[in-house]
């Protein structure tokens, strides 16, 4: 029983899984820069022209627009109304609570699929036509679990005797909220926000149901282009989500750290 | 649950003012929508493309006889639980080595683990086309090797949906595994072995027992995702392959069928509730929080 040559065998086997998660992305980034026009292999050089194609296809600049309002607009509301709701959840004692609380986590427990056909349907019965507000409701109902999971185990560790102190001083409650709870929250809100911008930009299963006829956002347009072929512009796309994507939480995760620090 | 906040006596109506926003939300875009997708299955479809309102069976009649739609929900399910299978048998040594390894490593490996959520699901699925199309990097090399002569057609069956199932939900399983083993006192594998257990034994014995909560969390994690998808059969299934999602994408959005449409996504609710129920009674659904801390 070597137990050396077994723990080498462990990370062996986790290596070639972190390789079979991350290597089809790298083909996606390679390809991207692929000089060949029809886009696969063998590469035929480094080139730009992809990305220069991109900047000058109307369509998917349109698409970026939107995904990237979308996106903000989701990670907005959906955080307001979480943190409000992670305050109640953690800080008072009522009635139904863990009623409440499954209520709000359970927008992800219910398939999309299902989720995004019971919202279409209520805005069929209400004779509304598809549109972006649509599409913004549908985005912020399933990112608020999230937010709210995340917001609401960071509160629990907030001591109450911070914000009675302040209360004890003569602040009200807005006051201690802005001043005090606040702060001491504000990484697990900052990490709701990109959590929910995230998906938002990510989403194609709902967005699918929910979007108007002509609007399309980054994932869809994707979706839309694949059912062609699969083209350098596409894999060019991809890896412009993917920087947007990894780029916007790993700088949250660098803010959120120096924001922890500086609350030391 | 058990944290009693100082005004706990008299919390009078500020909690649920604080509230009130997000489950106006929860309630108005989630709850009254899903008692329209009951009460939407029970009508029927007319010629003209609209609906007739009223108590009709004859969606569910459809839904719960007809075998096409019997024979694509074991397909649906044997899909999602073979990406499970896979996903625990791929997930479970990864998750081992990152909670076992030293500090400096661990943050790497969880941070490389976090990155997969935060590439486009969509990318992700598509990029197997690069690996494993007519031209892509898999053929282009067994050409260049002369092993084969011809391009090999190994895309757009159940075996590549199942593939691209597991690629996007490993990450999901790894978590999962990894905060159970995480929390395991090593005291416990310590004082086993100690009492002479060999390293396989003490695995058996203690951490594998130990680490189940989050095995459980993880594969219902998985499945539920799983099976609720609709997007990978397009993209990486050929047209044998399409899941129940599938078949209520097709009657909403090609057929506007819309009573249909409800009835199969109240069975696709239905079949999902019951795996979540069974879980919970078990497990109790403080486990899948537990990968938010």
């Amino acid at each position: 029983m070597n137990i050396f040559s077994s723990w080498s065998l462990i990370r062996a086997f986790t290596v070639l899984v972190y390789l079979f998660m991350f290597l089809p992305v790298a083909v996606v980034i390679l390809l991207a820069f692929n000089a060949n026009q029809f886009g696969s292999f063998p590469m035929e050089g480094v080139s730009f022209r992809w990305f220069i194609e991109l900047w000058h296809n109307d369509a998917i600049v349109r698409a970026f627009k939107t995904s990237m309002l979308l996106g903000a607009l989701t990670a907005v509301i959906s955080a307001t109304l979480g943190v409000l709701a992670s305050l109640a959840l953690v800080r008072y004692d009522f009635r139904a609570k863990s009623l409440i609380t499954t209520a709000l986590i359970a927008p992800i427990l219910v398939p999309e699929v299902v989720l995004a056909v019971a919202l279409l349907l209520f805005l069929r019965w209400l004779e509304m036509p598809k549109s972006f507000p649509l599409l913004l409701l549908g985005h912020v109902i399933f990112t608020l679990p999230f937010v709210v999971l995340i917001v609401q185990a960071r509160l629990v560790a907030v001591r109450r005797e911070f914000e009675e102190a302040a209360l004890s001083l003569g602040a009200n409650a807005f006051h201690t909220f802005r001043e005090v709870t606040l702060p001491l929250i504000m990484p697990a809100v900052f990490a709701g926000i990109i959590f929910a911008f995230t998906i938002s930009f990510d989403d194609v299963t709902g967005t699918l149901f929910w979007k108007p006829g002509g609007v399309e956002t980054v994932p869809t347009q994707i979706f839309a282009m694949l059912r062609n072929s699969i083209s350098p512009e596409i894999n060019a796309l991809g890896a412009v989500m993917v920087v947007i994507t990894v780029a916007v939480p790993l700088l949250g995760v660098a803010i959120a750290r120096r924001m922890a620090a500086a609350l030391r | 649950m058990a944290a009693v906040a100082a005004d706990a006596d008299a919390p009078g109506p500020r909690p649920w003012l604080l509230m009130s926003p997000a489950l106006t939300a929860v309630v108005l875009l989630l709850a009254v929508p899903l008692c329209f997708i009951l009460v939407y299955s029970f009508w029927l479809r007319t010629a003209a493309g609209g609906e007739q309102v009223g108590f009709f069976l004859d969606n569910w009649a459809e839904v719960l006889s007809d075998e096409f739609y019997r024979d694509i929900l074991f397909q649906t399910l044997r899909i999602a639980g073979l990406s499970t299978v896979v996903c625990i048998l791929l997930g479970y040594i990864p998750a081992y080595f990152i909670a076992r390894s030293t500090t400096r490593h661990k943050a790497a490996l969880i941070l490389l683990l976090m990155l997969p959520f935060w590439i486009s699901y969509i990318i992700r699925t598509m990029s197997w086309i690069n690996i494993l199309g007519v031209s892509g990097a898999l053929n282009v090399f067994l050409l260049w090797t002369g092993i084969i002569s011809e391009p090999l057609q190994i895309l757009y069956n159940e075996a590549t949906v199942i593939l691209g199932l597991v690629h996007f939900l490993l990450p999901f399983m790894i978590l999962n595994i990894y905060v159970s083993i995480d929390g395991i006192d090593t005291n416990l594998a310590d004082a086993a072995r100690s009492l002479g257990a060999t390293g396989w034994q003490t695995f058996r014995e203690v951490t594998l027992p130990l680490s189940m909560p989050g095995l459980a969390a993880g594969s219902l994690l998985c499945f539920v995702l799983g099976a609720g998808t609709y997007i990978t059969p397009m993209i990486l299934g050929g047209p044998r392959n399409a899941m129940f999602a599938n078949l209520v994408f097709e009657a909403i959005i090609t057929q506007l069928n819309w009573p249909l449409g409800s009835a199969l996504s109240l069975v696709l609710l239905v079949v999902l509730g019951a795996v979540v129920v069974v879980y919970t009674r078990y497990a109790g659904i403080g486990q899948l929080a537990k990968s938010f801390k």
